[in-house]
């Protein structure tokens, strides 16, 4: 940064000196998000308070031509809120309250940095709660699940974070402020709520969001199958499927993070090659014919023990080891990558065996541990970073799992994000017109490209070019017509 | 008209008539293509020659939003009807943006499954509902065509073809562009192929309605609604003059249907009479006739009866009829007006005055009635709105005018 120490003296004049951070060793707090193989460290880190405070802030890095990168709580799984070196990092966790909570509406209105299950907790006395449920949720902030348009297990029948997004104030890279939707359940006009849920925060920094809260079910019962492989467990997702039930959640585990998560947690699981953990809500009749139907459909396709939570203490203890499962990892590998891909349902028990195959082939083991019910796999590939090679390896493998996922109609991620770390996977997933089509976006939003700079996309390209080299019709190309 | 006919094929391009008229203004040429590439290939002589592009799908609301400035060649997309795929096992379906909703909805149902959006035009194409951003009664349940949407391909001005999305449900890949394609109106660009989540369809459904004599009643009843257990699909008002009903739809298997409509019955009969609904097709129709105005004003549940109440009072100042709909769940109404221009227009002017927290939008109207009125009120963001239709259409020559701001 040219001038550094004028940039200070603004920043802190705009949000008080206790709020700029110029240290070197405390800007090392924020280096990198959850994704630790990625580190820079920022020029400086601001926290402000307010809204007013983000838009000075914002105003000062425009005026400056610095570039300048939102944090939420860091939890991030794709180096989203990865520093840029000669960039501000404007760190929200200071603007932690719950503004307004509005329950004949449904809604509530917060700040980005308020953690996602406060939001459940605000309104709990009044029986509801806030849907989407990242595993991170104790620590997680709205802010940043709004930026990644965050799921959870329950997103299958709930949906993710752009479906409980009605209203977002937003200082953008002008640093004008702007309200965009409201309570209303749509506003007119482009859906800039829409355009801005999961935009990794590439297109502004959130400073209000308004939240839909729903109502808590009437019951909730929940099961857990074991299966000999995860062949017959899939079976059952595709059975319960065509039954034409939505369940809130299906979540499945193989032989190795049940082994994982018995080791770090002892949720007592039945030995198992394949477990589903299957949970229904909704109206207390409804609910209680389909948890036969799902009993039945576990059986047909094989399970062998099926147990079922009868109250609330032994629903915690089949969700322990499932939450636990990504850290429980540590039990039985030294060091493991997290990936995230979806594939369409119908294909897991054919991308499972093909992953497994592909450990196979390099000598790593991979453990799934993922959302089944709507094809979301968190493949952990295992490795032991102090034998030389592995590590690449095992980041090599991590990379392939993306590759068979497009292969079969899938995405490269399905709830961590772009980010830093799989930019470089876009053009595998879309074209390069389909890529410069979204950044036309970009440029309306942010020309200079300010705003979390190198993130999402591999190659930003110049606002003001047009995308895409035009081709020529084949009857031009034939000569049978010339446009005129 | 030549150069049409060497992008199309001779046989699907022809001149406007009368018929082809978007508000009053009749394009020159209709041309009706049938792949991507002809439509890149429209849009890309467009562009170069400033001919002004509205696309049309089944025509069913085309007169929605403001005149258009110019209107040169209609894209009809009715040739663009395929079912590219439907993926049973996946609850996705795959289809040109001109299939009508209702082939859709044929194709999926022998699979027992269904796209959750109603339509309350018939022969409404999915393209069509998608740039409207329309939606019906059973939005309370499955949303609007954001929430079921999760991929598009579209064609931009200048001729580039571009996807987001996918046909995975769970997908954060790049940004959404259907999320910006819905509610467009045309202004963007071409919808070509859309990729929808499915849902199973309900095997049986019950409605039961309360009549309420007070929108008062009908806030309270509401409420209670919505703080119970219950999980309808559809959750409507009807209101004219003094008297009105709300209506509780479930849909689901018979035991559950049972029970929540008994429930609904009984929490319903404290506001007013309640009895069951044999008919809904009701609630699949737009409360307004051909000629009448009909306006969309989006609120909050607890606002409801001082929203009611205000068209009530301001239809009566101004001396119109008025019948008022909706969807009382997401508090999104349907009201239709019905007298002359003048008086029509005043009262679209008094309701946005007095409606100050409410969203107020014409969606269809007599032309005299939209020279009177912008139909779009007020919609924030409304800068961004348009630096976006510069980077979008930097000629301008997607739909012109029609949108918000005269975008
Ligand atoms: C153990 C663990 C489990 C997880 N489980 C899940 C899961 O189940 N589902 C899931 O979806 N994710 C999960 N995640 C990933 C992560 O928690 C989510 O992506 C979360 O939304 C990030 O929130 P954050 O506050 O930590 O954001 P950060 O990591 O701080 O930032 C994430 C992104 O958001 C941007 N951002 C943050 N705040 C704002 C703002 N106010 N305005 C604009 N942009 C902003 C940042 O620039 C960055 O690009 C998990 C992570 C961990 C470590």
């Amino acid at each position: 940064m040219e001038d550094r120490e004028r940039v200070v003296a603004r920043m802190q004049e705009a949000v008080g000196p206790t709020a700029v951070i110029t240290d070197r060793e405390e800007l090392r707090t924020y280096e990198c998000d959850g994704l630790t193989g990625y580190r820079a460290v920022p020029s400086l880190a601001v926290l402000p308070e307010t809204a007013e405070e983000v838009q000075a802030v914002v105003r000062i890095c425009r005026d400056e031509g610095i570039p300048f990168v939102a944090r939420g709580s860091g939890t991030g799984l794709s180096g989203g809120a990865l520093p840029v070196e000669e960039g501000v990092l404007v760190v929200l966790a200071r603007m932690r309250r719950i503004l307004e909570v509005d329950i004949p509406n449904q809604r509530v209105v917060v700040e980005p940095g308020v953690v996602n299950a406060w939001v459940t907790e605000a309104v709990a006395p009044h029986g509801y709660y806030y849907a989407p449920d990242p595993s991170s949720q104790i620590v997680c902030s709205i802010g940043g699940n709004v930026a990644e348009n965050s799921g959870g297990a329950h997103c299958l029948k709930y949906g993710f974070t752009t479906n409980h997004v009605t209203g977002l104030e937003v200082v953008f890279a002008d640093g004008e402020m702007v309200q965009l939707g409201g309570k209303t359940a749509e506003t007119p006009g482009y859906d800039l709520v829409g355009v801005l849920v999961g935009s990794e925060g590439t297109l502004g920094i959130v400073t209000k969001i308004t939240l839909r809260i729903i109502r808590r079910p009437e019951t909730v019962r929940t099961l857990l199958a074991a299966f000999p492989s995860t062949d017959e467990a899939g079976g059952a997702v595709s059975g319960i499927i065509a039954a034409g039930i939505l369940p809130a959640a299906v979540e499945m585990m193989d032989a190795l993070s049940r082994q994982a998560a018995e080791a770090a947690v002892h949720p007592g699981y039945p030995d198992a090659g394949g477990l589903l953990i299957v949970e229904l809500d909704g109206p207390a009749v409804e609910v209680e014919h389909q948890f036969q139907s799902v009993q039945e459909i576990c059986r047909e396709n094989g399970a062998g023990e099926i147990r079922i939570a009868e109250n609330d203490d032994e629903r915690a203890l089949i969700w322990r080891g499932r939450k636990a499962a990504f850290a429980a990892m540590g039990r039985i590998s030294p060091d493991y990558f997290v990936q995230d891909g979806v594939i369409p349902r119908t294909a897991l028990p054919q991308v499972l065996h093909k992953i497994s195959a592909m450990g196979s082939e390099r000598n790593l083991r991979v453990a799934n541990v993922f959302h089944a019910g709507d094809g979301n796999l968190h493949p952990l590939v295992l490795y032991d970073g102090t034998v030389s090679g592995e590590a690449e390896r095992a980041e090599e493998l991590a990379g392939d799992i993306l590759l068979v996922c497009l292969e079969h109609g899938g995405s490269i991620t399905g709830e961590h994000g772009v980010g830093f770390d799989k930019k470089k996977y876009m053009p595998a997933m879309f074209t390069a017109d389909d890529l410069d089509t979204m950044q036309l976006l970009r440029c309306a939003f942010d020309p200079r490209h300010l705003c979390n700079p190198g993130k999402v996309f591999p190659t930003p390209r110049l606002c003001g070019e047009r995308p895409g080299p035009y081709r020529e019709h084949p009857l031009q190309q034939a000569g049978i017509a010339e446009i005129f | 008209m030549t150069v049409l006919g060497d992008i199309v094929g001779t046989p699907h391009v022809r001149d406007g008539g009368s018929g082809d008229a978007v508000d009053g203004i009749t394009p020159r040429w209709v041309a009706m293509p049938a792949s991507n590439e002809e439509c890149a290939e429209l849009l890309r002589l467009a562009d170069r020659d400033g001919l002004a592009v509205v696309p049309r799908g089944g025509g069913t609301k085309l007169g929605w939003g403001n005149r258009p400035r110019q209107v040169d060649v209609i894209v009809d997309t009715s040739r663009l009807n395929r079912v590219l795929a439907h993926e049973a096992g996946d609850l996705v379906v795959i289809a040109q943006a001109g299939t009508p909703l209702a082939t859709v909805q044929d194709t999926v149902a022998g699979a027992g499954q269904m796209l959750g959006i109603d339509s309350l035009w018939s022969g409404a194409t999915l393209g069509g509902i998608i740039a409207a951003n329309a939606s019906g009664p059973r939005r309370v349940r499955f949303g609007t065509m954001k929430d079921l949407l999760i991929g598009i391909t579209v064609v931009l001005p200048g001729g580039t073809i571009a996807h987001s999305g996918g046909k995975v449900v769970k997908n954060v890949a790049g940004y959404d562009l259907g999320k910006l394609f819905t509610g467009s109106l045309g202004t963007l660009g071409l919808i070509t192929e859309t990729i929808f989540r499915l849902h199973a369809r309900p095997p049986t459904r019950r409605a039961v309605q309360a009549h309420l004599a007070s929108p008062s009643a009908l806030g309270l009843a509401l409420q209670d609604v919505l703080r119970s257990h219950l999980t309808p699909t559809a959750l409507e008002v009807r209101w004219d003059r003094s008297s009105g009903r709300l209506i509780c739809l479930f849909e689901s298997i018979e035991p559950s249907v049972a029970a929540q409509s008994d429930r609904a019955a009984s929490i319903l009969s404290r506001f007013g009479p309640v009895d069951v609904v044999d008919d809904i097709s009701d609630l699949e129709r737009p409360p307004w006739a051909r000629g009448q105005t009909g306006l969309k004003i989006m609120t909050v549940p607890a606002r409801l009866p001082d929203v009611i109440e205000t068209v009530l009072g301001a239809a009566g100042e101004h001396g119109i009829d008025c019948r008022i709909g909706g969807h009382a769940g997401v508090a999104v109404l349907l009201v239709a007006l019905d007298g002359g221009p003048e008086a029509v227009a005043s009262t679209i002017t008094t309701l946005r005055s007095r409606l100050e927290q409410e969203f107020v939008v014409v969606l269809e109207a007599p032309a005299p009635v939209k020279e009177r009125v912008d139909v779009w009120g007020n919609a924030p963001g409304g800068a961004l709105m348009r630096r976006i239709k510069e980077q979008f259409d930097p000629g301008g020559i997607m739909s012109p005018g029609r949108f918000v701001g005269g975008i």
